[in-house]
This record gives structure tokens, C-alpha cells and sequence, in this order.
């Protein structure tokens, strides 16, 4: 456990040190801005909530993520320093936790961030804290979803742009898979159980309970899990692609 | 000590390790050695823990290293093929992180990174990030990071690779004063390397060991090992005067420069100046060849080849 700790610092030290940490929290922080105030009526609505804000996360994230998850492993292999951090006494686990985990924290800190729009909510209106608390959770537990895939896609590859393209088809799919127009374009014929588990699968159904301030367990349960999995994914598909 | 034993590594269907035995002891320097794609990077990364191996094992001071990894590794240090280091951080950095993995900590930590930084001279760059580095600050940097908990394993794959001559001699040096009371591996096609570092050499071809010995050992194994050269000042009609004698070759070189061999490597030499001095062959040069790693690297390497087709 001393190890992931380590391999923690270093990977978030790394983000610092070159200028894509500032890049990509900057970039987030606008496009955020753009998305609840412009697109999401943020004023319009004329409700004290940040639901405009947290319902574009998910879209947001599609891109944002993979090109923070899409040098984890691709680059370590490209520049061979793989085969320097494997041969050091850690564990497979604690790299590819500590690596996941350093690039979580990036985007929570992202996140944290966004803190601004939480003041301007309360300055106008009379929001919800507890229900934007949980949304913030439930928006950076989706957010370790998208990083996971991203984990294990850059495992797949040395080729970080293939990883960043793998990272976006495969994310976008667990976007969509709960979203309406997906689930009517079944055939009737499907049985109802496999049409729910189907998009029970998804992200969307389980970020937007939590966002509406419903902390179920299931919900946060189903992140961690999922995140657990593919990081699972990521060290065997490291293990068996470590000759290449 | 090293045991490797039965190390059978197989990429599919290519075969990159063959059943390849051996053990190091301490203080012992090996050599290792071999053509391109014979095998010599591939043996490292399995005795590293890095691939696993097809079948075989390896032991680590009695550590399997498929068994028991992280006390393995805890003892090898290793030098990569091309020295990979993170380029985004500063050398000391790097050095602390490393120390900080291989279990150092506070002022301990602190005083492993400046003593190894000492050591291999990385003063001057230590704050500099190790991506604007020269190739031989990076190799520097690499063998800082391989030596810095002063392991009894010290594996290094091609660590003078791409160095200049200063540099190089700099890396031979430290890698001799390392190498007291260790086990030292290191690959390497350069072979007057394996003469002045090695004390003992094992070329490997096509997964195979095809030569094991100390490097004297393996020169005397040289068809020119105890030849004579002759260069002569005036044209002279040697083969008639050598015709007597049944255990040599004789070969013109050029013009008037011979090369004399002796079929059963004994010395020679003492039979052909006494020939020389009775016949009195006007002479300009007349020494001993002392075998070439060379030779025996290419003879043996090539047999092997032969061998496969």
C-alpha cells in the first residue's frame, strides 16, 4: 500500500510538472462555464439548482477524460519505462491503482474548481446544498468511470491517439446506453428485464439519481464496481501485452 | 547467486530463449553477449521479472523470481535497454522516487540520492528535467537509478550504448568498482568491453549458449589464437622453407605479409624464429597475434547459424 502512495505522488507531481494539468483544468472550468450558463439556461430556468451544470457532465467527460486517461499506460510503453516500473518491487495493482487514482484526483480537483458556480447559486437563490453535494460525488464517481475505461484502453496500445479514439467510442456507449433513443430503437419483442438491465448498465441512469440528491447505494455501488473491473481489465491486459 | 535454469521464453510460435542454463556467483562480472535478436535482451527481462518465463525458472539468492517477485526485484537492480526514465522529472526527483520505491526513507533517502547522484557525476543536471538531457546523462541517470539501493543483482543492458569513448571508460570503471562483492550481468555487443570489464563471457545465438569462459578462455578458442605474423622486406619464397613442418597453415595476406597458424593452438612462435633466424628471412616484423573475441564471436555464432539451416 506504501507503493500505490508513492506511484500516487509521482503521477500527480507529472501532471504538474508538464502544462496539461493547467490545461485541462482550465479548459474544463470553461467549458463548464459555457455549458450551464449559455447552453444549460442556467438563469433562465429560474431555479436555485445546478442541474444545467451537472447534466452536460456526462458529455463534458466524454472528451475530457480520455485525454487525461490516454497517456496512463500508453506512454509508460512507448518510452519503455514500463519495464523500469515493473521490475521495481511493486505490485501490478499498485501501479495501475496509483496511476488511476493520480489522474482521479486531477479531475477532481477539476472539479473543486467549478466551486465559483456553487457560490453564484447561493448568492442568488436558496439551492439544495446536500443535493449538490451528492451531485459533485456522483459527477466524479462518473468521472472515474470514464478514467477506468481510459486505463485500460491505453493498456491496449503505445499509441495514445488510439487509446484517446478507443477511450471515446467505448465511454459513448455506456453514455447512450441508458439514454431514450437507444432504448426505443428495441424491437418490441425483447423482454423488458433485458431492455432495464441494458440500461441499467449505462451511466446516465445511475448519474442522474445521484445528481437529484438520491445517494443510493446501488448507484455508488455500480461506479465502484465498474471502476473496479476495468481496472481489473487493465492489469491483465498489461500482463499479456508486456512483450510488445 | 543467480540460477537460471531450463529458461525457455517463446513468443508464439518464435522461440526466443532456448533451455538456457546457468548460474552467476558473487563477484563474478558477466558478459553477455551475442548478435542482434539472439536473445540477450529477452534473457534480461525474464531474469528481471518483467516477462514471465515460458518454462525454466530463475533464482535469486534462492528467490523464484515467478514466485516470489517483489523479493527478487527488491534485490536485482537493472538497466533497461535505452535507460527509460520519466523525462518530465528532474533527476533528483526521479532518484528520490526510486529511493522512496525501493523503501528509503527521511535523511536515509536523502543522503542514498545525493551518494549516487555523487557517483555517477549527475551534479550539474540534477535540476534539470531528464528530458532536455544528453544521451549520456540520460545512460547516467539510468544506471543512477539501477545501483541506488546497492543491489547484489546488477543487470545491465547495453548500459554503454551510444556513450562516447570518455563516457564509456567513466561506466567501465564505476561498473568495476561496483563489482566487488556482487553479481553483475551486463549485455553487450561491444565486445572489447567483455575484455575490460568481464570476468567471465557467455555468448548466446539463436536462444542458445554456443561459448561460456572466462575471456581468455574464449580467445584462445581463435584459429588466430598464437598465430605468427611475418611481414617481410623482400620478396621470399616462405612456404618452401615451412613446408616441413605438418601443424601449421600458412596464408599470405598481402604482398609480402604472412600469417602463420597453428592447427592445435599450441605456440608456434619459438619453431618459426629459430626457421627464421636459420634461414635467415629478411624480416621487418615478427609477432604473436593473441586471439580476437571477435573471431571466436563471429565462428561461433555463425556455426550455430549454419548449423539451424
Amino acid at each position: 500500500m506504501k507503493n500505490l502512495g508513492i506511484i500516487f505522488r509521482r503521477e500527480l507531481s507529472s501532471y504538474f510538472a508538464t502544462p496539461l494539468a493547467y490545461i485541462f483544468v482550465v479548459i474544463f472550468l470553461i467549458i463548464n462555464g459555457i455549458f450551464t450558463f449559455d447552453l444549460g439556461g442556467f438563469y433562465l430556468r429560474g431555479q436555485a439548482d445546478l442541474l444545467p451544470f451537472f447534466s452536460f457532465h456526462p458529455w463534458l467527460y466524454l472528451f475530457m477524460v480520455p485525454a487525461i486517461a490516454m497517456t496512463l499506460w500508453a506512454d509508460e510503453r512507448k518510452t519503455g519505462t514500463i519495464e523500469l516500473l515493473l521490475t521495481l518491487p511493486v505490485k501490478l495493482s499498485e501501479a495501475v491503482f496509483g496511476k488511476f487514482l493520480a489522474a482521479w484526483v486531477l479531475t477532481g480537483i477539476a472539479l473543486i474548481l467549478t466551486f465559483p458556480i456553487w457560490l453564484t447559486v447561493n448568492y442568488l437563490g436558496d439551492p439544495d446544498n446536500g443535493v449538490i453535494i451528492a451531485a459533485y460525488l456522483g459527477s466524479w464517481l462518473m468521472a472515474g468511470g470514464f478514467l477506468a475505461i481510459g486505463s485500460c484502453m491505453s493498456a491496449c496500445t503505445k499509441n495514445s491517439v488510439i487509446a484517446f479514439i478507443l477511450t471515446v467510442s467505448i465511454c459513448f456507449l455506456f453514455v447512450i446506453m441508458g439514454s431514450p433513443i437507444l432504448l426505443n430503437s428495441f424491437p418490441e419483442w425483447i423482454p423488458q428485464l433485458i431492455i432495464d438491465a441494458f440500461s441499467a448498465l449505462g451511466f446516465l441512469s445511475h448519474f442522474d439519481s445521484i445528481s437529484k440528491g438520491v445517494l443510493d447505494v446501488r448507484d455508488i455501488l455500480y461506479f465502484i464496481l465498474f471502476i473496479m473491473s476495468w481496472l481489473l481489465s487493465s492489469a491483465i491486459v498489461i500482463e499479456m501485452k508486456k512483450a510488445n | 547467486m543467480v540460477e537460471i535454469k531450463n529458461l525457455t521464453k517463446k513468443f508464439d510460435q518464435f522461440i526466443a530463449v532456448n533451455d538456457l542454463s546457468f548460474s552467476v556467483g558473487e563477484g563474478e562480472v558477466l558478459g553477455f553477449l551475442g548478435p542482434n535478436g539472439a536473445g540477450k535482451s529477452t534473457t534480461m527481462k525474464v531474469i528481471t521479472g518483467f516477462l514471465s518465463p515460458s518454462s525454466g525458472s530463475i533464482l535469486i539468492d534462492g528467490n523464484d523470481v515467478s514466485i516470489n517477485p517483489i523479493a527478487a526485484k527488491a534485490l536485482i537492480g537493472y538497466l533497461p535497454e535505452g535507460a527509460p526514465c520519466y523525462g518530465d522529472m528532474t533527476p533528483l526527483e526521479f532518484l528520490k522516487f526510486i529511493a522512496e520505491i525501493r523503501g528509503f526513507q527521511g535523511q536515509e533517502c536523502i543522503d542514498r540520492v545525493q551518494h549516487v547522484i555523487r557517483e555517477v557525476e549527475l551534479q550539474k543536471v540534477c535540476m534539470q528535467s531528464i528530458e532536455t538531457l544528453s544521451k549520456g546523462f540520460k545512460r547516467r541517470v539510468g544506471l543512477a537509478q539501477a545501483i541506488l539501493h546497492d543491489p547484489k543483482v546488477l543487470i545491465l543492458d547495453e548500459p554503454t550504448d551510444g556513450l562516447d569513448p570518455n563516457q564509456k571508460h567513466h561506466v567501465r570503471e564505476l561498473i568495476k568498482s561496483l563489482a566487488k562483492d556482487k553479481i553483475v550481468i551486463i549485455s553487450t555487443h561491444i565486445l572489447e568491453e567483455v575484455s575490460a570489464v568481464c570476468s567471465r563471457a557467455i555468448i548466446i545465438d539463436a536462444g542458445k549458449i554456443v561459448a561460456d569462459g572466462t575471456p581468455e578462455e574464449l580467445e584462445s578458442k581463435s584459429q588466430y589464437h598464437n598465430a605468427v605474423n611475418v611481414q617481410l622486406s623482400a620478396e621470399y619464397d616462405l612456404p618452401k622453407d615451412l613446408s616441413a613442418l605438418a601443424n601449421i597453415n600458412l596464408q599470405n595476406d598481402s604482398g609480402n605479409n604472412y600469417t602463420i597458424t597453428s592447427k592445435n593452438g599450441q605456440s608456434i612462435f619459438a619453431e618459426i624464429s629459430e626457421i627464421a633466424q636459420q634461414k635467415k628471412w629478411p624480416i621487418s616484423e615478427l609477432y604473436v597475434k593473441r586471439g580476437q573475441l571477435e573471431d571466436v564471436f563471429r565462428s561461433v555464432t555463425q556455426k550455430a547459424r549454419e548449423g539451424i539451416e
